[in-house]
């Protein structure tokens, strides 16, 4: 169950030879030459996975890049990304020193500037906007992996305008496992790998947790479990699976409710386990129009009430020796009530759910969805497994052993980048819970610092809007449990420059990066001074409207300043971004830096091990940069901010390493969990130890805790987990954690909507509101698709990334831009044919938005109503160190080209934004498109096109060569 | 030309799976970093910031489509020097540089000897060899041949770079001429096949088939489920479960 030191190739077929003395061939080769003087263990950061590495360093160069086989998460493998590092920290795009703008913005007119001054200007506009109005300043990064600092940072200069980009990227895998189960899918939870016989993946290419994904699925292959992919794109893990479900874009959620209704109907399901760890039988009040239709009736104290069948009477849910009902109507003092697993059976046994009526829709024939049903209810009932691990649970009983239902099941951008994705990934949930496989052996299981209460905490803060020169009363990201909680002002507007927690997206848990750029230039809901980024490729890839966005940030007032007043940005490479700022701050590469992937924020833990890891300077810069995490507490002490300055005046924290070391967040709990306390004995909560981070160093960059056996499932209701847990922090009280299917949450903002409570949706936002806060699972049209003419756009267009790339820096790589430097739109033969296109033309993918023109490559692994290519190829001339002929240039195409960040306008009524109504993440799998061939004289290169950009001052020229390694050869010649 | 050895002491070599390959490259990179920098380095790229990069790798995954019985499949295909038995790269060449050693079965290029002729090129039937056009002589996997036997790195590391890569443990590695060994067993369980056995060069490398895929399910579940019977229908059923 644990895994092996030796890693995860370890078997006998993988070990070297039954003797490794080299044969005395005489041909003299060299067979032992020196490898490095100097191997140093930190984290990969050449995507999120933040793989464990082994830096082989020779005289000072990087020999070698490989994985670390006694770290958790990748076990000694590494994927193509992380074995290319070595380009990726050498890249001739490198920024070298800070830049000031001296063109007009987006001319890419730089001059070089010292710290020093970089540092003065951004104070100096900084102090200013803090003393004034702190929301003024709208601090967002990317794919930043120190959210609990920058986070932490925003809310001590007292600005609510803060988040990262979760928004476009998975906040609705978050927030709807969050609010249902407590902890999520991506790598916050994980298959039991070990033990399931049946496994579904939901729209899953390569995100997040790529190497565990990848070794899940060769064991699972290896014991002979069933691997079932649902997916519109036959590649990479939907190319091994023993069955491939190329269903229609958008159409998960409908797909997954027909399974629950078979399930269901042929009672499928696990009773038991709905009544121990649900709210199932939680009775719901009926009466409508009430105040509190809908919600869960409780006791004085709080507790939920359920139907006790032995009494016939109601009794607070969590009454030794209850019998609940889970069916029925009831009288409660004078109300109806329902478990609400009677409105969940109602609803779901509909013949609107059954495979005969969503087949067409999802285009998956209805006896395969029948099939798949018994299918998992054979692996789930019929192969039920037990583990002898004796276990209590919190009711104080002891159990014998561990009964499992080895189903498992993994979703990620495909469920999330829908504006149905909220109520899609719920629906998984749903699926799992009813099945019995949530945190049990065979199933899906929480990582730890998960599963959390439900809903979690905290409740966002800056409600105010930020006050001059003071701090939020906490983080500006939280959850929000009722209207109450929303960033709204009286008349129902949102206090946030991206709108979120307000009523066009109220559980928007990771923020609307992707609407940032668009309210601050529109003034909607107001003018900001400064937009401050970290890390996300705004002006390019990462947004939703590319050419838009550029026009955007650098428009005009009338007198003549800039609509955006002023830009920062912090990045390590010469992205496309970089010409639409005003003041760059050079950060380092991940070889040459401190960064702590840290339990307040996305730990390295897996279901049998909470734990952390550190990045760790390998090599020094040879640059003037600095890593940004540092910049910005020295910005932070220039500006005075709270906690980042001593009593003195004196900056607190000499730099991020300083940080990871002394922070306290809360008394005793710091960035790292591990060998805490004055003589680092500790783990969990401590005090500080000057000595930790040698001590992580000295462990291979990394921490972790293996739970005892008897932790290791069920968490939401063990005894010995919750304990632990809340030991060490994780959660405040050790109580028993319940699974919401009903989500009582989302009921109080319908009836917000109804016209009860005190905070209530302007008239306008009501019907929105009503629609999709519905307690339980639904499908929808994605909104995007409901309101353009499907007929004139009949196709899904996706992208998704490429196995051996990460966003923009993976297809700048030396290395990896020779596997792919170009991308082709893939379509499918009968829809080729139908629309007369042959493999290799050029052709128009245009959208109701934009237009992009790209080349043709005909599959059959496609959902034929679905086009698709990979994502982040597309560059812009000039950019990234590439020539100005590269193909990445001039055959390379973005789809956000034909992506709007708004939905189709429809009338008078306000465009909205094409997000997920409930959390506010970006629709951009939504993309509905027509291809039109393009005429010959078209053919041969991509457009739109935009001017070169000039590289920043000092940029060395790239190598027209690349002889990476002779100097290793050169010194094992001069040593023998 | 060059001659072969009669026989040799072992048969090193590599059995890649191509049931559980995923594409996702990590064999290529890894391969590319270890040996850019081993025995045969550089591993040179041309254009690296270019119009047209292009280096010398010793191994490439390609990705098709394969049509089968009911559609088709995508396949990951991995392609890396196979160590022939009976290699024509090594009877081709003209001047002793391309060898295979008789201890233990892998094929390399003796540089010194390399006169860049690339006739060995022309003859692999596999394209598995990489012409090096900066320093103008061919370079090939090498089995990672400084990986294997180095005594300055730890026991458990001495396997080619791409097997210890592999997220998904597609690759294997071992003594294909003991049929004792891991590796001979894992072929003769998962049945692999030689590349083109019909060109008789007798490839070391294996590749195991994809498993077969049941079109349908788990044999043992049923097509479909049954409704409950119970009296009252479902709810009833419900009710029944919990009197239970």
């Amino acid at each position: 169950m644990t895994s092996s030191p030796a890693g995860a190739n370890s078997r006998p077929s993988q070990r070297p030879l039954n003797t490794t003395v080299a044969p005395p061939e005489g041909d003299g080769v060299e067979t032992s030459p020196k490898v490095a003087d100097t191997v140093k263990r930190t984290t990969c950061y050449m995507c999120a996975c933040r793989c464990g590495i082994e830096v082989h360093l020779d005289n000072g160069k990087i020999r070698y890049i490989g994985g670390n086989r006694k770290h958790p998460v990748n076990r000694g493998v590494l994927c193509g990304k992380g074995s290319a590092g070595i380009m990726q920290h050498y890249s001739p795009a490198r920024l070298r020193k800070p830049l000031l703008r001296t063109g007009e913005r987006g001319s890419g007119e730089f001059r070089e500037i010292e710290w020093d001054e970089a540092l003065k200007i951004a104070t100096d506009r900084l102090a200013n906007i803090r003393a004034t109005d702190p929301k003024k300043l709208a601090f967002f990064t990317g794919r930043d992996q120190s959210q609990s600092l920058t986070g932490w940072w925003a809310s001590r200069f007292g600005t609510p305008n803060f988040a990262a980009h979760g928004g476009f990227c998975s906040v609705n895998m978050a927030v709807a496992g969050l609010y249902t189960i407590g902890g999520s899918f991506w790598e916050f939870g994980e298959p039991d790998w070990d033990h399931a016989r049946y496994f579904l993946l939901f729209g899953v290419a390569e995100d997040h947790d790529s190497n565990p994904i990848k070794i899940g699925i060769g064991k699972l292959k290896e014991r002979g479990a069933k691997v079932v992919s649902v997916n519109p794109c036959r590649t990479g893990y939907n190319a091994v699976a023993d069955e491939w479900v190329g269903i229609r874009p958008g159409t998960d959620g409908l797909f997954v409710l027909a399974l629950v209704h078979e399930l269901l109907k042929a009672g499928k399901i696990d009773l038991d386990y709905l009544i121990r760890f649900t709210n199932a039988a939680h009775l719901v009040i009926n009466d409508p129009g009430a105040a509190d239709d809908g919600l869960i009736l409780r006791d004085a104290a709080g507790e939920p009430l359920v139907w006790d069948r032995a009494s016939k009477s109601a009794k607070p849910a969590n009454t030794r020796g209850v019998a609940p009902e889970l069916a029925g109507s009831f009288e409660v003092g004078g109300r109806t009530v329902r478990p609400s697993f009677q409105l969940i059976a109602e609803r779901y046994l509909d013949d609107a759910y059954s495979p005969d009526a969503v087949a067409e829709r999802c285009g998956v024939p209805a006896d395969q969805i029948r099939r798949i049903a018994a299918e998992l209810a054979h692996a789930a009932f019929d192969q039920a497994i037990e583990l002898p691990i004796a276990w209590t649970d919190m009711n104080g009983v002891r159990h014998e052993t561990m009964t499992g239902r080895p189903v498992a099941m993994h979703a990620m951008r495909g469920i999330s980048a829908h504006s149905n994705g909220f109520h899609t990934c719920r629906a998984i949930h749903l699926l799992q819970v009813l099945l019995g496989t949530v945190d049990v052996p065979g199933g899906f299981r929480s990582k730890a610092p998960f599963p959390k209460p439900v809903p979690p905490g905290p409740k966002p803060a800056g409600k105010d809007g930020g006050k001059p020169d003071s701090p939020l009363s906490d983080m500006p990201l939280g959850y929000v449990h009722a209207p109450e909680d929303l960033l709204v002002d009286e008349n129902g507007g949102p206090i946030r420059i991206d709108k979120a927690y307000s009523w066009e997206a109220p559980l928007s848990a990771h923020g609307l990066m992707h609407t940032v750029i668009r309210n601050a230039w529109a003034g909607d809901p107001y003018k900001i001074d400064t937009l401050f980024m970290f890390m996300a490729n705004m002006a390019w890839n990462s947004s939703m409207n590319t050419a838009e966005t550029m026009k955007m940030l650098t428009d005009k007032e009338a007198d003549g300043t800039y609509k955006i007043p002023f830009i920062i940005y912090s990045d390590a490479y010469f992205s496309e971004t970089v010409p639409y700022a005003d003041l760059i701050l050079p950060d380092t590469t991940y070889l040459e830096r401190h960064d702590c992937i840290s339990l307040l924020d996305r730990p390295i833990s897996s279901a049998d091990a909470p734990g952390d890891a550190i990045r760790y300077p390998v090599v020094e810069p040879d640059r003037d940069v600095r890593a940004f995490q540092t910049v910005l507490l020295d910005l932070g002490a220039r500006l005075g901010l709270p906690g980042m300055v001593a009593d003195d005046g004196s900056p607190k924290y000499r730099d991020y390493a300083d940080y990871i070391v002394n922070h306290e967040r809360r008394p005793g709990v710091g960035p790292l969990a591990g060998w805490r306390g004055e003589i680092g004995d500790e783990h969990g909560k401590g005090a500080a130890n000057p000595d930790q981070l040698d001590r992580y160093i000295e462990n291979g960059g990394f921490w972790k805790y293996e739970l005892p056996e008897e932790a290791r499932y069920y968490k939401m209701a063990n005894r010995a987990y919750l304990d632990f847990a809340h030991r060490m922090g994780f959660i405040d009280k050790a109580e028993p954690i319940t699974f919401h299917l009903y989500s009582e949450v989302l009921q109080r903002f319908r009836l917000a909507a109804r016209g009860h409570g005190d905070v209530r949706p302007p008239e306008s936002e009501r019907a929105r509101i009503d629609r999709y806060f519905d307690p339980l699972p639904i499908w929808y049209t994605p909104l995007l698709e409901a309101d353009v003419d499907t007929g004139a756009l009949p196709l899904h267009a996706l992208t998704q990334r490429p196995m051996h790339m990460y966003h923009s820096w993976g297809s700048q790589n030396a290395w990896l831009r020779q596997i792919t430097n170009e991308n082709r739109l893939f379509v499918h033969h009968a829809t080729a044919a139908k629309h007369g296109i042959a493999d290799d033309d050029w052709v128009w993918i245009e959208s109701e938005h934009g237009r992009v023109k790209g080349q043709v490559r005909l599959v059959d692994g496609v959902n034929p109503d679905t086009v698709w290519t990979w994502n982040a190829i597309g560059k812009r001339h000039g950019t990234w160190g590439l020539s100005k002929d590269a193909p990445e240039a001039t055959r390379g195409f973005l789809l956000n080209h034909t992506i709007s960040d708004l939905l189709p306008a429809k009338g008078a009524q306000r465009r909205y934004s094409n997000s997920d109504p409930v959390t506010g993440q970006a629709a951009w799998f939504d993309l509905r498109v027509r291809l039109v061939k393009c005429a010959p004289a078209e053919a041969g290169m991509t457009e739109p096109q935009f001017p070169d950009l000039p590289a920043p001052p000092d940029m060395p020229k790239s190598p027209k060569v690349l002889s990476y390694g002779r100097l290793f050869r050169k010194l094992r010649a001069a040593a023998s | 030309m060059t001659s072969l050895p009669s026989s040799t002491d072992r048969k090193l070599g590599l059995v890649i799976d191509l049931d559980t390959c995923v594409g996702c490259q990590a064999c290529v990179t890894s391969c590319k970093e270890w040996n850019t920098g081993g025995h045969m380095a550089p591993l040179t790229d041309i254009e690296p910031y270019g119009a047209e990069p292009d280096g010398v790798w010793f191994n490439r995954v390609h990705t098709y489509e394969q049509a089968t019985d009911t559609g088709s499949r995508t396949v990951h295909f991995p392609r890396s020097c196979l160590h022939c038995e009976t290699p024509a790269c090594v009877t081709v060449c003209p001047t002793g540089a391309s060898y295979k050693r008789s201890s233990d079965g892998i094929v390399l290029v003796d540089e010194d000897k390399c006169i860049g002729c690339k006739l060995c090129s022309w003859a692999c039937p596999y394209g598995a060899r990489e012409y090096d056009t900066e320093v103008r002589v061919m370079k090939k996997c090498t089995l990672c041949v400084d990986r294997i036997y180095n005594e300055n790195l730890p026991e458990e590391d001495r396997v080619p770079a791409c097997v210890a890569a592999c997220p998904v443990g597609a690759r294997h590695f071992g003594d294909l001429g003991d049929p004792a060994s891991p590796v001979s067993r894992l072929v003769e369980e998962r049945e692999g096949v030689d590349l083109m056995p019909e060109l008789g060069y007798r490839p070391v490398n294996k590749y195991l088939p994809p498993r077969a895929r049941p079109s349908g399910s788990d044999e043992s579940a049923p097509a479909q489920l049954e409704p409950v019977t119970a009296e009252g229908g479902f709810f009833g059923w419900v009710d029944r479960m919990l009197s239970g």
